[in-house]
Order: structure tokens, then sequence, then C-alpha cells
């Protein structure tokens, strides 16, 4: 008899509550800019950085395409529409620096990081993490072995102080800040987030991760995130996220870029578990070269709303996409999330999964995009979209869109919206069930056919935030 | 709980059943004891099913007047899953299917459910290679999502599965042998036979031919919301050859 048809995670089961990160330390910053937004803000957010003359220039071009540039009219207009740019702190510095000692982190801190399970996974199976606390990193460690082996693997501040030339090379190559609103947003004030360069040929074998946590009330966070990986390398790049539950909004915007060079492969998995009151929009691409692999497996479970649509050029020959797309939209939840895939070369290949569940008035949205170029011949492509609602109450959406400008591109396309209905519950609960218990087993197994697909450790993680999040809200 | 010294499980009296307002059991009483097997036969829409899905506590169910007891316990404060835990089991007509839930990991889960204790492993494995032994079950249907695509036969299998695994002292088996071949009946009834010394057992019906293999203490007929006749196994057969219009006539 196989274990793995009878053994599943019951630890997660056992955890209970309402959002467990919603905590938040004294405000103790070294400097927290006034709020509000300016050019001078952005000045002086490159000068306290000593940053290059260049980036300053890239900086405040960014803010004037920000000021003028509309917002989108997509994902929710009414919430978008009513963000006060002025009562956001666009700069709060909690350390003098960065530290590679947890006993040089001060201590309220430590504790955060302890309590968001960070700590642990450090010390088990990640190669290295940095760990950043409002607008940067205050702690940082990545495996000797892999230094020694040249990866670069630092947070994006200190990446542009030690390496000006590949972050010059780059930055903003695969989302200029004309991509929208937000992006430019980002580009004018971004601060922390993550570089890395994995060297040719190099295959990073434990995954390497970034925990980006707010910690001040009327927060905006805005790191930058560049990953570089070269020839025939390989990497898998985690993120997670947790902010205190404020009455007054946070913002988070971030701008994730990927190049994969010819035959590299670059896994990029979010944990994305922030409080309500965040707003998440959060701009995230991809450059796959020749023969090159790029995953994007986005898990968003928490914010108010989150506005996110991973998306991959493929622009190289033989390249390979996929999106796998994880919501959670509880009540007070709207997650707009989706993917982009652009078959720019032949014989390009796709696989797009997006898994919702929608829950106490809770609202998710699919909105993807696949096109295809008339010159890329043989491209295949599937996309499942599947969409589960708990309650009546609750709602789901799919916005769909295809050009396919060749007509050898074969494509499949499944969608499902389902509702856990009166007749399972019954009987599940004359199994010995009772109600949350029914609805978790409904809700694992809708998320089942490709939870076994991940890493182990990340797909408890995710099962434990589910179960969490299941049994917060009933009763 | 109280448990009887006469071994009584369940006593339903004078039971009044609505759905959606429409009145479908009309005064019907019922005793049940440890060890007994209770047949009730019927046309479609006598209301057996009815029965059944008001035993179990299905929302959709009212009992407008009268009483169930189980154990001397009024049943209405019982909750599906609390009725479950304190041992009671139906064996749907219809299970339902649930997607991505693991056969192997829906049987484990609610053995520990209804127990209300973890179970380990090992002892798990145990139980179970016995009973899908019994049963004749391959083990690939442990990674199988419960239910989906099952055949009809393969869903009354798995719902006898969790009959012998679960161990109930009261057993409601609705049109358990619909759809089954007479092989699989004969498998079926073993299981079923297995548990009825420890329980009191209801077997809901249209056919003679399950009460071949699983021996029936009483037999009632129920016509129009109501017991009208009980017996022995003999009214069984009386059935199978006259049908029904005989006790229509007198109802």
């Amino acid at each position: 008899m196989s274990d793995e048809a009878i053994s599943e995670s019951d630890e997660a089961r056992d955890l209970v509550g309402e959002y467990q990160f919603g905590f938040h330390d004294e405000d103790n910053s070294v400097i927290r800019f006034n709020n509000g937004l300016s050019e001078q803000i952005v000045r002086d957010i490159s000068a306290i950085k000593n940053e290059p003359e260049w980036m300053t220039d890239i900086r405040v071009k960014a803010y004037h395409h920000f000021v003028e540039r509309e917002m989108p009219k997509w994902g929710s207009p009414e919430i978008l529409n009513n963000i006060d740019f002025e009562a956001i702190t666009y700069f709060l510095r909690s350390t003098d620096s960065t530290k590679d000692d947890w006993k040089d982190v001060p201590e309220d801190i430590q504790n955060t990081f302890d309590k968001v399970g960070l700590r642990e996974a450090e010390g088990t199976w990640l190669g290295g993490i940095t760990a950043q606390y409002d607008s940067e990193a205050v702690y940082h460690s990545i495996r000797e072995d892999l230094e020694s082996q040249g990866v670069i693997f630092l947070d994006m501040d200190t990446g542009l102080r030690e390496h000006p030339e590949l972050v010059k090379k780059y930055f903003g190559k695969v989302v200029p800040h004309s991509d929208n609103k937000f992006a430019a947003l980002n580009t004018a004030v971004w601060s922390g987030g993550s570089f890395v360069y994995i060297p040719k040929g190099i295959h990073v074998e434990m995954p390497i991760q970034s925990y980006f946590r707010i910690n001040a009330e009327n927060m905006g966070q805005f790191e930058r995130t560049l990953i570089l990986a070269d020839e025939g390398s390989s990497v898998h790049y985690i993120e997670g996220c947790t902010a205190p539950s404020f009455a007054s909004t946070a913002l988070h915007s971030a701008v994730v870029e990927l190049i994969a060079m010819d035959g590299a492969k670059i896994r990029y998995s979010t944990i994305q578990n922030w409080s309500n009151n965040v707003l998440n929009l959060v701009t995230k691409r991809a450059h796959a070269m020749k023969n090159s692999t790029v995953e994007w497996i986005d898990s968003n479970i928490g914010s108010g709303l989150t506005m996110k649509y991973p998306a991959i050029l493929l622009k190289g020959e033989g390249s390979h996409a996929e999106v796998v797309s994880v919501a959670y939209a509880g009540k007070g939840q709207h997650q707009d999330t989706g993917a982009k895939v652009h078959h720019l070369a032949a014989n390009t290949t796709s696989n797009i999964i997006s898994k919702s569940i929608s829950k106490d008035g809770g609202r998710s949205t699919y909105r993807g995009m696949l096109q295809v170029l008339p010159k890329a011949h043989n491209c295949r492509s599937k996309i499942v979209c599947d969409a589960l609602m708990l309650d009546p109450d609750s709602r789901s959406d799919t916005y769909p869109t295809m050009e396919i400008g060749n007509s050898s591109a074969d494509l499949e396309h499944e969608a499902s919206v389902s509702k856990v209905s009166g007749d399972q519950l019954f009987y599940l609960m004359s199994r010995g069930f009772n109600e949350q218990e029914a609805m978790g087993l409904i809700v694992n197994g809708f998320f089942e056919p490709f939870t076994r697909e991940l890493p182990a450790d990340y797909a408890v993680e995710m099962n434990k935030l589910l179960n969490i999040k299941m049994e917060g809200s009933i009763g | 709980m109280v448990r009887d010294m006469t071994g009584e499980i369940l006593n339903i009296s004078n039971l009044h059943v609505s759905v959606e307002g429409t009145e479908i059991i009309k005064g019907l009483s019922l005793t049940i004891s440890k060890g007994e097997v209770h047949a009730i036969m019927g046309r479609n829409g006598s209301g057996k099913s009815t029965l059944a899905n008001v035993l179990m506590g299905h929302p959709a169910y009212q009992i407008t007047s009268g009483e169930i007891s189980y154990y001397g316990q009024p049943l209405e404060e019982l909750e599906v899953f609390e009725r479950a835990r304190a041992g009671m089991f139906l064996s749907f007509q219809y299970p339902s299917v649930l997607p991505g839930v693991k056969v192997g990991t829906f049987l484990k889960k609610s053995i520990e459910a209804v127990s209300g204790e973890a179970v380990k492993q090992k002892d798990f494995r145990t139980q179970l290679k016995a009973a899908m032994a019994l049963l004749d079950m391959d083990r690939s249907f442990l990674s199988r999502y419960v239910n989906d695509g099952f055949s009809g036969g393969e869903k009354k299998r798995l719902e006898i599965l969790q009959l012998v695994l679960l161990q109930p002292s009261l057993a409601i088996l609705d049109e358990t042998d619909s759809g089954l071949d007479i092989d699989a009946l004969k498998i079926v009834s073993k299981g079923i036979n297995q548990v009825i010394p420890q329980a009191g057992c209801i077997v809901i019906t249209h056919y003679q031919r399950l009460l071949e293999h699983v021996k029936a203490d009483y037999v009632h007929v129920m016509i129009d919301g109501k017991i009208v006749k009980s017996g022995g196994p003999d009214l069984a057969h009386k059935l199978e050859e006259q049908g029904y219009d005989w006790l229509e006539a007198k109802a």
C-alpha cells in the first residue's frame, strides 16, 4: 500500500487562528521620511543611498512619468483611484546597515523574523536569505559554497554598489518605467529587493529566499528585484511577505525582472500573505532566451487588493514558460491575478494553471494574456483555469485574452467554475467531519492536483496558510 | 452515553417529515435493537430515502412532529457530524464526488473524525488491508479521488468499505444493492454481514435479492409515508411474487 496515498500533512490542520502575522514592532526607525511624494523625496532617497547619478536620473524620469500616467482601468478602479499617495511613507530605514549575524539585528526585529518562520527555514532548507524590514534589508546571508562558485545574491542596494555595471546593463530592461503607473512609481522610489546573478553552468541546489516584512503604519514598500541566470545555470528563488494589520492603507508595489539566458532555468515562487490593509500592485516579468525555462509559482493568499500578472516573454527558440497561480480571496479581499505569456519565437511552449478560491464575499479574478507572434511556428500552450466558490456571496471572474498570429499553434484552454454543493457537505459531515473540516478537505482537494507538483516544503507552507485562512474565517 | 440494557438503539415514534412544505413521512414508528436487521421495502416515492436522510440529519428535511431517540437521547439535538461520531452511518444511494480528495486520505481522516483520536499509520494499514481483502478491492482505489469517475458498483463498494472501517452501531443502507451485479452483491453482503452483530441495521431496498445474502429479521413495507405492513423474511418473498398492489388496496 502506498504511503503517499494515505498520508498528508496533518500538522497544517492543527494551526488555528485569524491572520497570524498582524502584529507590529514599535517604530524605532533610524530615518523615516515625512509622508508624501515629490521630486525632492525621490532625489533624497537616491542621495541617502549615495547612488550614481545615472540612477538618480532614472528615478526622476520615472517619477515624472508616474505623475502623468493614468491609473489602470481594470482590476479595482474604485480602490486605485482612492489611493492617497500623500499619506504614504516612501522611505524608512530601520537599522544603520544590513547585518550578516542575527545577533546584530535589533531584538524585536529578530523576533519578528522568528515568528514568520524565516530563521527556521534559513537553518534547514535555504541556500541564502535576505530579510527586508520596511525599506531596506536588515539581514543577509548566503552559504559559502554558493559564494565561492561565484553566485551573487545581495539586496538590490548593495547589488548596485558592488556591481554597478551589471545593474546598469539590465535594470529596467525587462520592465521599463513606462510600463504602467506602478512600475513608474517603483522605479522612482525603489528600495531594497534582491540582486541575483548565477554564473554559467552553476546549479543552485537549495532555494534562496527573500522575505519582505512591512512593519510601520502607512508604509510604502517598493522593492526591486533583478535575477540573471547565465547560460545553462539554474536557481529557485522564493519570496515571502507579511505585514501588520492596521486600519490605514499600506502600499506594496514591487518590480521583478528575470532574465534566463540560453539553457538556463529560473523558478520564482511567491507566498504572498499581506494583511488586508495592504494594496499589492506588482509588475513581474521575465525574458526567456533559447531553450531556457522560466517558472512563476505565484500564490496570493493575503492583501486587500492584489493586481499581479506574472509575464514571460519567450524570446528564444525552444524556451518554456510555466505559470502556476493560486489565489484565495476571503472577506474584504480581491485577488486580480493571472499570467501573460508571449510566444515570440518558434518551438516555444507554455503551461498556465490558475486555481482560485473565493469565500465570505471575496472576489477572485483571472486575467490572462496568451500571444503567439506570426513568426513563432509550432508553439504549444495549455491553459487551465479553475475557480471554486465556497458560498453564494463570493465572486469569481475569468478574462482570458488570446492573440494567435500563427496557425501552427497548438492550444488547449480549459476553464471551470465550481461551487461546494450541499450534498458534498452532507456527505462529508455524515462521515464525522464538522463543517470547517469538510470545507478544508474540499479546498485541499481542489488544490491537490498541483500541490503534489510543488517542492514539499513549499507545499506544506502553502497548505498551512490556506488552512489558517479556512479556519480563521469560519464561525 | 446511556446504553439501553435491552439493546435498543433507535426508537422512532409517530414521525412526520416534510420537504419544502410537502409531507413525505406521515406517521412512522419503528424500534431497532442491536444485532437486528430491518428491511424497509416499497416503491419509489414511498418515503424510504427520506427516512434514511432524516435519520442522518439532512438539513432539507423538517421533522414536523413525532420523535426519534438514539440510545435514549433525542436525535434532533445532534448535528450531522455528531450523529456520525455517535456511531450512526448512512450508506448513500448517490454518494458525492470529492475531486482531489484521495480515498486513502479520506478514509483515515474519517476514522479519526468519528473516533476522535489519531490513528497510527500502521494500524490503519492493517485494518484497511483486511477490509479491502474482504470486499475484493484493489489497493489502486486508495490513490483515486473519492467517487470521481467511479462506476455505480465501485461507489457502492466504497460505501461498504467505509461501513466496515467505521464500525457503526446503527447502519442505514439506502439502496446499496442498486447498480450491483450478482457477484458484486455477494461481496458487498459480506461487508454488511460483518457489521451486523454489533449494530442495528436498516436496509432500504426495492428487491428481495439482497435479502438472500443479508438476512433480515423484520421486513417493513412503506406506502405513502407509512409502514403499512411488518413481518418476517417471508414478507419479502411475498412482495417479490405479488408486488405491492394487494397492500395498496388495503392502505
